[in-house]
């Protein structure tokens, strides 16, 4: 990054700020989405999809994208200015998540030209909805052992089988889809292949899944009999798992390449803390009750640990004992504490804690509550926290699978 | 409240991070720390001259003053490098001594006694008593005005390496104020002091009876800092414990994947039960996050309110992760973990140790909440 500008780089982090503060919209008058799996409603869906596309058109979107994809072709720390000027004007999040964060990146990285010509500025105008298909309703956690069946027949592949918790796959053009071409291969990985898969061919149908909240955000999607062309396969047959855990490493923030913007509203713990001055406990503000005091610092300190973890990530030298310590860790650490964060929230509210979303005595529109329960997609989703906590037991710390 | 410190990371603790973990690997192999531990004086005089020919004992002091002109940022990693060996010296509490004296000395008591630390005279702070109270300010020992000297009362508690120390600052009231007071080895009566029995092994620490002890009005630390200097005192002992505590707790962790990833029972390599490895997960996550908060608290330490923030996260954190991490090592150890020859107990009660000094994870919470809310 020597060859950054610094004073072109002052200038383009003031024009976003000066055009997030402008364009940043109001109150559209129904509750947004706080991450991107949560889009439940077509108006909620139009709403931020509209957004990504004027985002990216004013180039705070994919700014370090190369330009002749439809990205900025500026160095990455013009995407990173343009990304704290959306933070810092609470700017709703970016609709096309899978798109922009996992497929893109991968594309760019491993991918074809012919494939980032025709994917990645339909990714960063939010025209080309992307979702994955990993997770099956039989193999979760346990995703090498994904059975949907992908068998060649000329110039097609005929699909079967079904994928679970597909994010917005309601709204989805494309898939990037984990599937089994080989069910004789020598072991479960190797007979496994990637497709960039339409999810607008026959055969191909949705369904929402209700979730613990009672909204909708996911579908399970069912293929039968579905054919799509030869050329949608990713790298050659077999590569399928490879393919994918780079996918995991994008999704997981492990490794970088991302079009930027954030995808998840991020909150800092200080949010509960002005929570905790509207609450009551005994005719005074819970923000004076020495027991809600100790346990609200606890949530700053681990706010404060996990935010600086973020810095510290930036200097080798203080990585230097387990490098992937950090970005393999980040996931279940970050989950975990915005499960417990949400949780103490939703009491710490008091009697008002019993109102769920909905009502109009829920306090701030039932944000915590409904909060708590969706903070358990984040902890299962990607991977369960056990299933992390495995990840970073063997390849961080070195200790034995089996 | 906005800012609660951030990370930094400069040249000169790069240098000197990898100058230290080298030098320690060296010089305190776990042998050499067992060997220690039964000894009276508890720590290598030959190592101890090393550290002062690296100039370690100036890292923080000015130059005017025979130091290096860094700061206590670049202590740290040299603290964490200590840490992480179990070494013992009285490292420690000779640089406590210096930011006390830094802070609130007078400019003679500086020329005097800072070049002479930096060369390598032990110095230590006598602070606690029998109130046991984390409030350094609240002091039962008192400095009573005789002519143009000063009349020592009282017993202090956990001076730490005082046998060996050629300098001993004393909190005392003095017409019910506190007050420092710095006084020299020559001026302590023969039997003051009795060496206590503490629950880190590693460490020394003295009870010292200060009747009798009579020092001239010239001892007495500068008035109109007196403050600066009780608070100085308080966040540099929580730094330096917390970079101690971490870097104890990266050699715990390490010491009990070595046990997880060798030890064979029912035909398999014990870290591959989940039950034993994701608790092991669990602490690293928590020590990753105290590390982080070390180097911010090293590199917020001078901010105003921020660094006092950032400080007693640190010794929070890195209490929680120490404590955590070894009471898990003891207990995945297994028989040999309850033995006096396991290591684990050596980090657990590390960490027992440094929550009793300068307060525990709850006296570090409370203080932030009044700094925070």
């Amino acid at each position: 990054m020597a060859d950054v500008d610094r004073k072109e780089l002052a200038e383009f982090a003031a024009d976003a700020n000066a055009w997030f503060a402008e364009n940043r919209p109001r109150d559209p008058g129904f509750m947004l989405p706080l991450t991107f799996m949560e889009v439940g409603t077509d108006q909620q869906f139009e709403f931020l999809r509209d957004w990504q596309r004027k985002v990216w058109e004013a180039g705070y979107l994919g700014a370090a994208w190369p330009k002749e994809h439809g990205g900025g072709g500026l160095p990455q720390a013009f995407q990173d200015a343009a990304t704290a000027a959306m933070k810092k004007n609470d700017a709703p999040i970016m609709l096309n998540a899978i798109g922009l964060n996992w497929t893109g990146p991968l594309l760019l990285d491993m991918g074809t030209e012919d494939d980032r010509k025709k994917y990645i500025k339909g990714i960063l105008s939010a025209e080309d909805i992307w979702c994955q298909g990993f997770s099956e309703p039989e193999n979760g956690s346990d995703l090498g052992n994904a059975q949907l069946k992908a068998v060649r027949e000329g110039d097609e592949y005929v699909l079967n089988g079904s994928k679970i918790w597909t994010t917005q796959g309601n709204y989805a053009k494309y898939m990037i889809l984990l599937a089994r071409t080989n069910p004789d291969a020598p072991n479960k990985y190797a007979g496994l292949s990637f497709f960039l898969a339409p999810m607008t061919v026959p055969g191909v149908e949705t369904r929402p899944i209700r979730k613990l909240t009672g909204e909708f955000g996911f579908t399970q999607t069912f293929f039968t009999d579905a054919r799509i062309p030869a050329s949608c396969l990713m790298g050659e047959e077999g590569q399928g798992w490879l393919i994918a855990m780079r996918t995991l490493e994008y999704e997981r923030g492990a490794r970088k390449g991302q079009a930027g913007g954030y995808v998840i509203t991020s909150f800092d713990a200080f949010q509960i803390v002005d929570l905790a001055k509207r609450a009551m406990r005994a005719g005074a503000p819970a923000i004076d009750d020495p027991v809600m005091r100790d346990r609200l610092v606890e949530f700053v300190i681990e706010a404060q640990g996990l935010k600086l973890n973020n810095e510290r990530g930036r200097f080798a030298a203080l990585n230097q004992d387990r490098p992937m310590g950090l970005p393999l860790s980040n996931k279940l650490a970050w989950t975990e504490f915005a499960r417990r964060l949400n949780e103490f929230a939703m009491t710490l509210t008091g009697a008002a804690g019993g109102y769920y979303v909905g009502d109009e005595n829920a306090v701030d529109e039932g944000l915590w509550t409904r909060g708590y329960l969706n903070a358990f997609s984040a902890t299962i989703g990607g991977g369960t926290s056990q299933i992390q906590r495995n990840i970073v037991a063997e390849h961080v710390l070195g200790l034995p699978k089996k | 409240m906005d800012n609660l410190g951030t990370l930094g990371f400069s040249e000169e603790q790069a240098d000197l991070m990898e100058a230290a973990a080298r030098f320690c690997r060296e010089k305190s192999p776990m042998e050499k720390v067992r060997q220690l531990m039964e000894t009276d004086e508890g720590y290598d005089a030959s190592v101890w001259r090393e550290i002062a020919e690296l100039g370690w004992l100036g890292i923080a002091v000015p130059e005017e003053y025979g130091g290096v002109g860094l700061s206590i940022a670049e202590v740290a990693p040299v603290m964490e490098a200590m840490g992480r060996s179990m070494m013992a010296t009285p490292f420690f509490t000779t640089t406590l001594a210096s930011e006390a004296l830094l802070a609130g000395g007078t400019e003679a008591q500086k020329k005097a006694v800072l070049p002479k630390i930096v060369a390598g005279a032990p110095a230590t702070l006598a602070l606690a008593e029998a109130n046991g109270d984390w409030d350094l300010r609240n002091i039962d020992a008192l400095a009573t005005a005789d002519g143009d000297n000063l009349r020592l009362s009282g017993v202090k508690r956990f001076v730490a390496d005082a046998a060996a120390t050629k300098y001993i600052i004393v909190s005392a009231r003095l017409d019910s104020a506190p007050a420092l007071i710095i006084i020299e080895d020559k001026e302590v009566p023969d039997g003051a002091l009795r060496r206590e029995t503490i629950i880190d092994e590693t460490k020394r620490t003295y009870e010292l009876t200060l009747d009798g002890i009579v020092v001239p009005r010239s001892a007495l630390f500068d008035a109109l800092k007196l403050r600066e200097a009780f608070e100085r005192i308080d966040l540099a002992a929580n730094l330096l414990a917390s970079a101690e505590m971490a870097g104890a707790c990266a050699a715990c962790i390490d010491y009990t994947i070595d046990y997880l990833t060798t030890r064979k029972q029912f035909g398999r390599t014990i870290g591959s039960y989940q039950a034993l490895k994701h608790p092991t997960v669990d602490a690293y996550v928590d020590y990753e996050q105290a590390r982080s908060h070390v180097y911010a608290a090293a590199h917020s330490f001078n901010d105003q309110g921020a660094g006092e923030i950032a400080v007693r996260m640190a010794k929070a954190q890195t209490l929680k992760a120490l404590s955590y991490a070894a009471d898990r090592s003891i207990q995945f150890h297994g028989g040999f973990g309850f033995t006096y020859d396991c290591d684990a107990q050596l980090y657990r009660r590390r960490a027992a140790f440094h929550a009793s000094q300068f307060g525990d994870e709850a006296w570090q919470r409370r203080r932030l909440a009044e700094l925070l809310f």
